[in-house]
């Protein structure tokens, strides 16, 4: 008890410090810190498979996109139009935050008791799948409609970042944000690391049946590799019209959208699984989405083309 | 008082602290980090509601944890894409500056 309350502190302390640091890098950084601790949290809820999640994509995939993106604001010379609010509007933002945290504190007091739970369906869905991890039994078949939808979501924002090119630019290639030093600190740890983190994110993905892991965690790592390989300046991003890369970002959800669709004919139901084939029919599903999941991920980061193609 | 209890409050502080960021913050991405905190913090309310679940053999209600997962996968997708508006607004102004001024 007294590790979860100093875990707690040291939570809001790093949180309080993201809010009130002076320059918005450092802030950032503070960030970074803020998910690393929620993962420690996650895992102290008994939720291993989030605290994985968290801790690539809350801490380090969003940290990363933040930091490119506060030093590039900061290279801009546009601190116009950013006047602080006045003491009356911040003292009027306080009352409301704290109105905001005692209400959801006094939501957490009066939880019901027993709390409402859907783990037996979850654990009865569970024997229908063969998977032996709950999460991803659940993510896979019990709320399978879930990740559908969410992997549609990824798309469609990238298709939002995609559309904000200049229009000289369309069909280009993502800005690239690297030193092309050849023999730089950078290129060296890349060389080394990015071998070992493809197999990693392989192999988080490919327990995530029976252990903590799954095609969302294992396609972070895959992505973040990517990045980093791409910031060592040892690959380049693709031309958004390349018509392998449309390929790879669709075939994750049409695959997933086809077998759903087949689940009326062969189990009565839309993404039902007949329960004979329903482990191979979820790893067929699987590969193909954490591999556009990981390209869709990487590709969010690189942000719009900004190089347009000779 | 248990563990999810007191990351429940921890969630509550977590979203009056982001929410107060969101508000008092003048910078764009200020903004977007104090969202992001938020979310931290909604999450981890969800997350301790999935603790009090606990039950048949597992350490938690694996649904709301699947939902939380997908939540953060979402909410990458929208700082991403928020990031590219305040980016692509950055040159755009850049742009209307130095028309105006030439």
């Amino acid at each position: 008890m007294s590790f979860d309350i100093g875990l707690t502190l040291l939570v809001l302390a790093v949180a309080a410090w993201t809010i009130a640091a002076r320059e918005t890098f450092v802030a950032v950084v503070g960030f970074v810190a803020y998910g690393l601790l929620l993962a420690f949290v996650w895992v102290r809820l008994a939720a291993p498979d989030v605290a994985l999640t968290e801790a690539a994509l809350g801490s380090g995939l969003t940290g990363g996109l933040l930091i490119g993106a506060s030093s590039r604001l900061r290279r801009s010379q546009s601190p116009a139009a950013e006047e602080a609010p006045g003491v009356v509007l911040k003292a009027a933002a306080a009352v409301l935050s704290i109105l905001v945290s005692a209400g959801l504190a006094a939501i957490v007091l009066l939880l019901p008791d027993p709390a409402p739970t859907l783990a037996p369906q979850a654990a009865a869905s569970i024997a229908a799948t063969g998977l032996g991890n709950p999460v991803t039994a659940v993510l896979m078949a019990y709320r399978a409609i879930d990740t559908l939808l969410e992997i549609v979501v990824l798309l469609l924002a990238l298709v939002g970042i995609w559309s904000l090119a200049a229009d000289r630019d369309w069909g280009g290639r993502p800005d690239r944000r690297v030193s092309t030093d050849p023999v730089s600190v950078l290129t060296f740890v890349a060389q080394l690391l990015v071998p070992v983190g493809i197999l990693v994110g392989i192999h988080i993905f490919w327990v995530g049946s029976v252990a903590p892991g799954g095609e969302f965690q294992g396609a972070t790592t895959l992505a973040a590799m990517w990045i980093l390989a791409s910031m060592a300046g040892l690959v380049d991003a693709p031309a958004v019209t390349r018509r392998w890369l449309r390929l790879v970002l669709v075939i994750g959800p049409a695959v997933f959208l086809a077998i759903g669709l087949a689940g009326f004919a062969l189990a009565g139901a839309f993404l039902a699984y007949p329960e004979s084939h329903a482990k191979l029919l979820i790893l067929i599903i699987e590969i193909p989405v954490t591999l556009a999941i990981a390209a869709t991920l990487a590709l969010l980061v690189a942000g719009p083309p900004e190089r347009a193609q000779r | 008082m248990s563990a999810a209890t007191l990351y429940g409050f921890c969630a509550a502080v977590l979203v009056g602290l982001g929410l107060f960021g969101l508000l008092a913050h003048p910078q764009p991405l200020r903004k977007i980090l104090a969202f992001n905190l938020i979310g931290g913090g909604v999450f981890l309310l969800f997350g301790a509601v999935a603790r009090r679940g606990a039950a048949a053999g597992f350490g938690g209600d694996p649904v709301p944890q699947a939902l939380v997962i997908t939540g953060l996968v979402v909410a990458f997708a929208a700082t991403a894409l928020a990031v590219a508006l305040l980016l692509r607004l950055m040159v755009a102004a850049s742009q209307a500056g130095s028309r105006s001024d030439g």
